[in-house]
């Protein structure tokens, strides 16, 4: 199996999981599905920068700066920003998930509660 | 010279508009005299250039706008505009002499006069664009400012209604123009009018061109009211007399049948051009004739017969021939005259009886015989009568209409639609006469009539001696006007290459003039015949109401649209998430299906995996999908979740990725323990869903996106790679002062975003904060408040406790050692920011939240503010030095152990993000640790 196979089933499988714990009815899970399409997305960026392995993007004196030295540092760039915000988007989801249960008695994603 | 006054002629009105708005509303006459002068100016300067342009030549004035699109501001001053800007300025003079005195005390005449300079400009733009997008954009401000017009008493429901009606009808052709014209613009390359004429047989052989000529013959259809889309022109009688006056006879319908003979070089003299605009010209004209007879209202009657001229007119050039288009042009020119002396004299005498109703105004020819006169010659034109304009191009239009011979059904059918609509014609004009000024007695009058003010009716006067004066003599005087203007229509070099055509009154007996005579003794028999038979009077139910059908369809959209937003908008935001993932799901799958294959789907740039590599990818997707199946057990389900991060960090490691693997590794720690305090309040098991459709359902959504995704990753990554980083690798070191090449991305090139996030992570804190505050807690599982079960306040391990105090200088110079290396080595304010949070919450957990907050400042919300402070600051100081916001300017300096460390600018960048990102983050920690701390509750809050 070639690595780009693989982890583009890495990224397949964590979007299917991010979907279908979406689509649930309590937010909690669907914070849990948030988080994996996260991950996935995250991932989806990075790796259209290519595979790179041992080529971390730290510039070093003498070798050539291109991408067959070096990992591509954009995409890196962007993802690192991304995780943190996303850090913070779950953060803003679980503080409504918490608050939402302690006004309504459940944590149900629809205000007038379980109707799956 | 010319050039520049050219484009003085079209600012004026507009710098009129914008000098009459700043005039009071009180002085009643100031504003008619600034408007007039404005319009007397424009006129001089056309005068100006007249000469230029029947010496054969042509005015221009350009200026590149985008010149990579074929646009240009260009300007030109041929035949055919002049003649529309002369009938654009000269009747607008006229119209600003008979406002100021139509205009009653309580109209604001500054707002008048400056929404219809705005419209005088709007069209004198219209006429002299040299290019088409140009000529779209003053189209649309037309449609605008004439909805303003249509609209200038407000208060009034049936203007307000007429004006919407007007801007929906005229804006939705705009669009379609705009459309059409795009398209040429694609075929011709250019959107200059020479260029679209001399790409004439281009235009005509491209497969685009029946839908350019649909696109524009709809744009000017709507505006010259064209059935079947003439209805908003009735409507728009709502407005003051003035604007009718001035829209419906010389300017803003003409603005359709302008267009028709602007771009009749570039699109007519075909098959499609002749049978689509002539059958809508013949339809109108017809229509708009019948119609007329049955009106009560004065206005109305001159409204159905202005949208039956321009279907005339229309029907005219729709004849494709070169004479037919002199015909049009001509006709054009003696409507305009006509049709403005009689909305004129139509305002005089609702201005003098307080009525428009023919039924009330009868026998005005006792009180009014002045005006009688004037209107009866300007319903004799519009009838078709010798010795006035309109007669004569009629009598062209007659010609034209026996001459038809390409076709075998309208060879027979167009002359005896013509002579119909000249009889209907009659009809109308006579019922005018008759009905307004003899017939008997007035019925019901509020106002005693009596003439009007003497320059109230001067316009008047001039129109008709126009009328005459070009009925009678025409060679002296339209000919020339008619000989540019037609020239330019049809596009020809000079005035020479023109049809021969004659303007003589008698031509001697012939068919055109028999047509004339059986419309004008059918005319008279058939409206004697109307009003002795069935009393037109007593009509109540007018025919051809094509406004209810727009009232329907305008009901009927808002039902559908009520419909549609009762099936979609359901209240369930579960379902909306279905329905937005599926629709992703469709909008990747057309994507891919509809776009060209990229190159190069070979897997040349394949390696294989090794073996570590597929056993941390097993793990991985193992873990995930476990937490997918346990997904009910919270706990279980999140301790997966956790492992799946961690496998995602390792993917980092292994892909060459140092900061983004630090980054993950931390983030996904104080995520789990975030998720584990929120567990203290929400239930350890998600409730069982019964619905097994509904698992089923999502788990085929689910694995169709993640087959989808694991598709169009395959795909991407056994694809060439064109990247733009070699930039960022060449001037990490050079101009951003690190080796880091992720980092200097971040604080230096990409500065800006960078900003932007750590403020939205500040902002999701405080969103946090607030959220968390004053909590009922009856609710939650934990009810009342209970020390024991809140991490801070537990029976504390005093192993833990010894750890953390040991780790913690240790873990916050590791943190500092992170932030100052950033710049050339894995680390920066993100991370080290982070590291720094973890070791902080342990303290929590080790000591307490209350021994912790009670030694340190915890008011994590101001760290925010300051950390946005610095990082804003370092920006605004790039300014000092001369350099935009956000610029890196760098110095290396040696410390001792850590080496080299730039003190770049982007270094107190970085400080403002590692501030922002301990204050984010360990503001939503302390929160939740503290919602039902009765510690917390107590502590008065230092944040407001």
């Amino acid at each position: 199996m070639s690595l780009e196979l693989l982890v583009a089933l890495g990224v397949g499988v964590l979007t299917a999981c991010g979907v279908y714990l979406l689509l649930r009815s309590r937010l909690f899970d669907v914070v849990l599905g948030l988080m994996f399409i996260s991950y996935a997305v995250n991932l989806f960026i990075f790796f259209m920068g290519r595979l790179a392995t041992g080529r971390a993007p730290i510039i070093q004196n003498g070798v050539p700066a291109t991408l067959t030295s070096y990992a591509d540092p954009l995409p890196q760039a962007l993802v690192l920003t991304a995780i943190v915000i996303s850090f913070g988007m779950t953060a803003v989801l679980l503080a409504i998930a918490v608050r939402g249960y302690a006004e309504n008695g459940h944590d149900h994603v629809d205000e007038d509660g379980d109707r799956s | 010279m010319n050039a520049s006054l050219l484009l003085w002629m079209l600012l004026l009105p507009f710098a009129g508009a914008v000098l009459l708005l700043l005039v009071d509303n009180n002085h009643r006459r100031r504003s008619a005299w600034i408007a007039g002068l404005i319009t007397i100016a424009g006129c001089v300067l056309l005068a100006v250039l007249a000469a230029a342009v029947f010496d054969g030549g042509m005015v221009r004035f350009r200026v590149d706008w985008l010149p990579s699109l074929g646009v240009a501001f260009g300007l030109r001053l041929d035949g055919l505009a002049f003649l529309f800007a002369l009938l654009i300025l000269g009747i607008g003079a006229l119209v600003v002499l008979y406002g100021a005195y139509y205009l009653a005390d309580d109209d604001p005449p500054a707002r008048f006069y400056a929404f219809l300079m705005l419209f005088m400009g709007s069209m004198l733009g219209v006429v002299l664009a040299d290019n088409l997008i140009v000529l779209v954009v003053f189209w649309e401000l037309t449609g605008l400012s004439s909805f303003l017009l249509i609209g200038f008493w407000r208060h009034r429901e049936d203007a307000r209604q007429g004006a919407r009606m007007a801007l929906t009808v005229t804006g939705f052709g705009g669009l379609a123009l705009l459309a059409g014209v795009l398209l040429i613009g694609r075929v011709v390359g250019s959107f200059d009018l020479d260029a679209v004429f001399a790409a004439r047989a281009q235009l005509q052989n491209s497969p685009l061109f029946m839908p350019i000529l649909l696109l524009v013959l709809l744009g000017a259809f709507t505006k010259s009211a064209q059935f079947p889309f003439h209805f908003w022109l009735p409507s728009a009688m709502a407005a003051p007399t003035p604007v009718s006056a001035y829209l419906h006879s010389a300017t803003m319908v003409k603005a359709g049948v302008f267009l028709l003979a602007r771009l009749y070089p570039a699109l007519g003299d075909n098959d499609a051009w002749f049978w689509i605009v002539s059958t809508a010209g013949l339809a109108t004209l017809l229509f708009g004739a019948v119609v007329a007879i049955f009106q009560h209202d004065l206005k109305g009657l001159l409204a159905y017969s202005t949208i039956s001229h321009l279907g005339l007119i229309t029907l005219l050039f729709g004849l494709d021939t070169p004479l037919a288009v002199v015909a049009g042009v001509f006709h054009i020119i003696n409507h305009a005259v006509f049709k403005a002396s009689l909305f004129m004299a139509a305002g005089i005498i609702e201005h003098e009886t307080g009525s428009r109703d023919m039924r009330q105004l009868n026998g005005l020819w006792q009180t009014m015989p002045i005006t009688a006169t004037l209107a009866m010659v300007a319903c004799a034109a519009m009838a078709g009568v010798p010795l006035a304009n309109g007669f004569l191009s009629k009598e062209m239009f007659f010609g034209e209409a026996l001459a038809v011979d390409t076709h075998r059904l309208l060879t027979f059918a167009t002359p005896i639609a013509a002579t119909l609509a000249g009889i209907a014609g009659v009809a109308y004009s006579l019922r005018f006469i008759h009905d307004v000024f003899f017939n008997g007695e007035p019925v019901g009058l509020t106002k005693i009539p009596r003439e009007p003010p003497r320059f109230m009716r001067v316009p008047v006067e001039i129109l008709v001696v126009v009328c005459l004066a070009v009925g009678i003599f025409p060679a002296v005087t339209i000919a020339p006007l008619l000989a540019v203007a037609a020239q330019a229509a049809l596009n020809l070099p000079g005035v020479e290459k023109l049809p021969v055509y004659s303007l003589a009154i008698w031509h001697g007996f012939n068919f055109s003039l028999l047509m004339s005579l059986i419309a004008l003794a059918g005319g008279v028999l058939l409206y004697i015949a109307l009003q002795k038979k069935i009393n037109l009077h007593t009509i109540t139910r007018l025919p051809g109401d094509a406004k209810l059908l727009f009232d329907v369809f305008i009901d009927n959209l808002v039902v559908v649209a009520g419909w549609i937003t009762r099936i979609t908008q359901t209240g369930s935001l579960q379902r909306y998430l279905l329905l937005i993932l599926i629709a992703a799901i469709v909008a990747g799958v057309a994507g891919v299906w509809l776009a060209p294959s990229p190159a190069g789907s070979t897997a040349a740039t394949t390696a294989p995996a090794n073996m570590i590599a597929v056993a941390m990818a097993l793990i991985g997707m193992a873990a995930s999908i476990g937490a997918v199946v346990m997904y009910r057990q919270r706990l279980t389900a999140l301790i997966l979740l956790g492992a799946t991060g961690l496998v995602v960090a390792m993917t980092f490691v292994y892909f060459s990725a140092p900061d983004l693997a630090l980054t993950q590794l931390l983030v996904e720690v104080v995520t789990i323990i975030m998720m584990m305090l929120c567990l203290k309040f929400l239930p350890a098991q998600s409730a069982p869903q019964k619905n097994s459709f509904r698992h089923w359902r999502d788990a085929v959504v689910a694995v169709i996106a993640g087959l989808g995704v694991t598709w169009v990753v395959y795909q991407v990554l056994t694809r060439p790679f064109n990247s733009i980083s070699p930039y960022f690798l060449r001037t990490a070191v050079g101009e951003g002062g690190g080796a880091n090449a992720v980092n200097v991305i971040i604080v230096d090139f990409r500065g800006l975003d960078t900003l932007g996030e750590i403020a939205v992570l500040g902002m999701a804190g405080l969103i946090v904060a607030a959220l968390l505050r004053n909590m009922p807690m009856q609710n939650t599982k934990l009810g009342a408040p209970d020390d024991a079960k809140v991490p801070g306040n537990a029976h504390r391990s005093l192993l833990l406790q010894i750890v953390a105090a040991l780790l913690l200088p240790l873990a916050v110079m590791i943190s500092i050692y992170f932030y100052l290396r950033g710049h050339n080595l894995p680390g920066g304010g993100f991370i080290a920011g982070l590291v720094f949070a973890i070791v902080w919450i342990l303290q929590y957990v080790a000591i307490g939240r209350f021994n912790v907050e009670s030694r340190v400042n915890a008011d994590y919300a101001t760290w925010i503010g300051w950390g946005l402070l610095v990082a804003g600051l370092t920006g605004v100081g790039s300014f000092v030095a001369g350099f935009p916001f956000l610029t890196s300017t760098f110095k290396y300096f040696t410390l001792p152990v850590i080496g080299a460390v730039p003190i770049a600018s982007a270094m107190f960048f970085d400080l403002g993000v590692y501030l922002c990102v301990i204050g984010a983050t360990m503001l939503v920690l302390s929160r939740l640790a503290r919602v039902n701390d009765p510690a917390g509750q107590r502590q008065p809050e230092r944040t407001p």
